[in-house]
């Protein structure tokens, strides 16, 4: 395992992403929350680059007691990334499918030397 | 380019160019070497609508032309010449080829649609694309019959005239029927059908009774037969203007079941009434319901037809080989579960009679691979699916040796060739 230079942590800003080239994979890196994510940018779906497309939050419908729906709301907590071939969502944090948390992106791991973000691949 | 997302935060992406959004689909034709395949896509769109221009001079009434010619005016004019659908295709941005598709770049001198088409065609490994409107599909609904002919009719010159023409060779079209006024339609044919790019034409099923059946359409269908061309049925949804789903809350479910269900109605109407008999040598394509009806369709109807066969005299076999002899086109395929999906191509025959149709540029287009991945179909299978079987149907040439070698391979090389 390698590690590939990312970017500057000062260039980084909260809710950027770079796509970062190792070989022939690539690797989406999002930063969200203060926080380093990095995922395979090959959509689990049709092969879609994932990691390439709108960041949005998640849309949860909340119910009342009584099973009613009060409506959709945007998630205050959770936040999507979305591949834009076709709509496919994942969890930022978890890398997770949305409509089926089973399916999985391939998770790499970040991290800081200083100013300088790698990724491990 | 800035995109909105929640609670108006701005996201920015880049400007759209097909070619970079599509490289993961060159490398998928590159790892299966799809070059060496002839694949034909029987279903891609265009935007017409970003073309209005281009062909509303060819309408022939003056009144009329001049009427939709005006809302193209700039500075004030209030008109819409197409009946708008609701609905969310973009899904909110998350498709970002929608809301992105005026930032990319073109070449002066060179037809944009044919750019854009070329360079999705060349991403996937698409040899021949049959194009296919998008705003016109909604042609039916339009509560002027004259104007429906008018439209169909300057939107068939236009495309019969400049655009397929300059397109290479890699463009052909089933063109656009106007249903409403069968004699019309008829005229169509008379007028188009021998034109070169041509290989059918195309009802828009999003209407109000459509009865395939009328006696009126029967010089239509003769016609069509006499000159080998192929009729097809392109599905829609319609959301906001059919009553029944306005019970329909969630975009989703209004176009899970319209895209299917227009074609489940219309399929129904033509096998029953013996169409299949009445015309043997008609080829027919059912378009964009994905595949999953075919199956449903044929065991109600094979049910039905078993106790009350006197409502369907015409029929000399069950309605399910009716069915059998039609062809589909495979997208959006539903891909969930294998041995559903295994079963569903066995019982439609789908070797001989699915079409791959990928959509593109639409929010639920399918990729080649998603044929060629299938780990239930021979070899053979998937290189008439991807092409052999258009390439028989439309008399399509292969682009290179590789490519007529496997259509030699598998009985698919045409006259064409």
């Amino acid at each position: 395992m390698a590690e590939k230079f990312v970017a500057k942590s000062s260039e980084f800003k909260d809710g950027d992403r770079r796509i970062v080239f190792v070989g022939d994979n690539e690797i989406g890196v999002f930063r969200h929350g203060g926080e380093f994510y990095a995922y395979s940018n090959f959509c689990l779906h049709q092969g879609g680059p994932a990691c390439e497309g709108l960041t949005i939050a998640g849309v949860e419908e909340r119910l009342r007691p009584d099973k009613t729906s009060m409506g959709l709301f945007f998630s205050e907590s959770e936040m999507h990334f979305v591949c834009p071939w076709h709509g496919m969502e994942y969890d930022m944090k978890t890398g997770e499918c949305v409509s089926n948390r089973r399916m999985k992106l391939k998770k790499y791991k970040v991290v800081q030397k200083g100013d300088d973000v790698y990724v491990v691949a | 380019m800035d995109l909105i997302a929640d609670r108006g935060r701005r996201v920015t992406i880049e400007e759209l160019n097909t070619t970079r959004l599509l490289s993961h689909a060159r490398k998928q034709a590159h790892a299966r070497n799809l070059d060496d395949v002839l694949i034909v896509d029987v279903d891609a769109h265009h935007y017409e609508g970003e073309n209005f221009d281009e062909f509303l001079p060819y309408m022939e009434n003056d009144v009329l032309r001049q009427l939709t010619m005006s809302t193209r005016q700039k500075g004030g004019a209030r008109g819409a010449i197409m009946v708008q659908g609701i609905g969310y295709q973009d899904m909110g941005g998350r498709v970002t080829r929608y809301p992105l598709r005026s930032s990319e770049k073109t070449e002066a001198g060179a037809m944009r649609d044919i750019q854009l088409g070329h360079r999705w065609m060349d991403a996937m490994g698409v040899d021949y694309s049959c194009l296919f409107p998008t705003g016109m599909l909604s042609i039916g609904l339009h509560p002027q019959k004259e104007m429906e002919v008018e439209l169909c009719w300057a939107y068939n010159r236009s495309l019969t005239e400049k655009v397929l023409p300059e397109a290479g060779g890699r463009f052909f079209s089933m063109l656009c029927l106007p249903f409403s006024d069968p004699e019309a339609a008829l005229r169509h044919v008379e007028t188009f059908g021998d034109r070169k790019h041509v290989g059918g034409f195309m009802v828009t099923t999003v209407r109000h009774n459509l009865a395939v059946y009328d006696n009126a359409y029967m010089k239509l269908y003769r016609a069509m037969e006499e000159r080998e061309l192929v009729l097809s049925f392109h599905s829609g949804p319609n959301w906001g203007g059919e009553p029944i789903y306005r019970s329909c809350n969630r975009f989703l479910s209004a176009h899970a079941l319209g895209f299917t269900w227009y074609n489940v109605l219309n399929c129904t109407n033509w096998v029953i009434n013996g169409m299949g008999e009445r015309f043997p040598k008609l080829p027919v394509i059912w378009i964009e319901s994905g595949l999953a009806w075919v199956p449903f369709l044929m065991q109600r109807l094979d049910h039905e037809y078993m106790l009350r066969p006197s409502e369907a005299p015409l029929l000399k076999k069950k309605p399910s080989d009716y069915m059998r002899d039609m062809y589909y086109s495979s997208q959006p395929m539903e891909i969930q579960d294998y041995d559903a999906m295994e079963c569903t191509f066995r019982m439609m025959n789908a070797e001989t009679q699915l079409l791959y149709s990928s959509d593109y540029p639409h929010w639920d287009f399918d990729l080649p691979s998603t044929i060629w991945d299938l780990p239930f179909l021979s070899e053979k299978a998937k290189h008439n699916i991807l092409g052999g079987n258009a390439a028989r149907l439309f008399k399509l040439p292969p682009r290179n040796d590789k490519q007529k070698e496997n259509l030699q391979r598998f009985g698919n090389l045409t006259a064409a060739a």
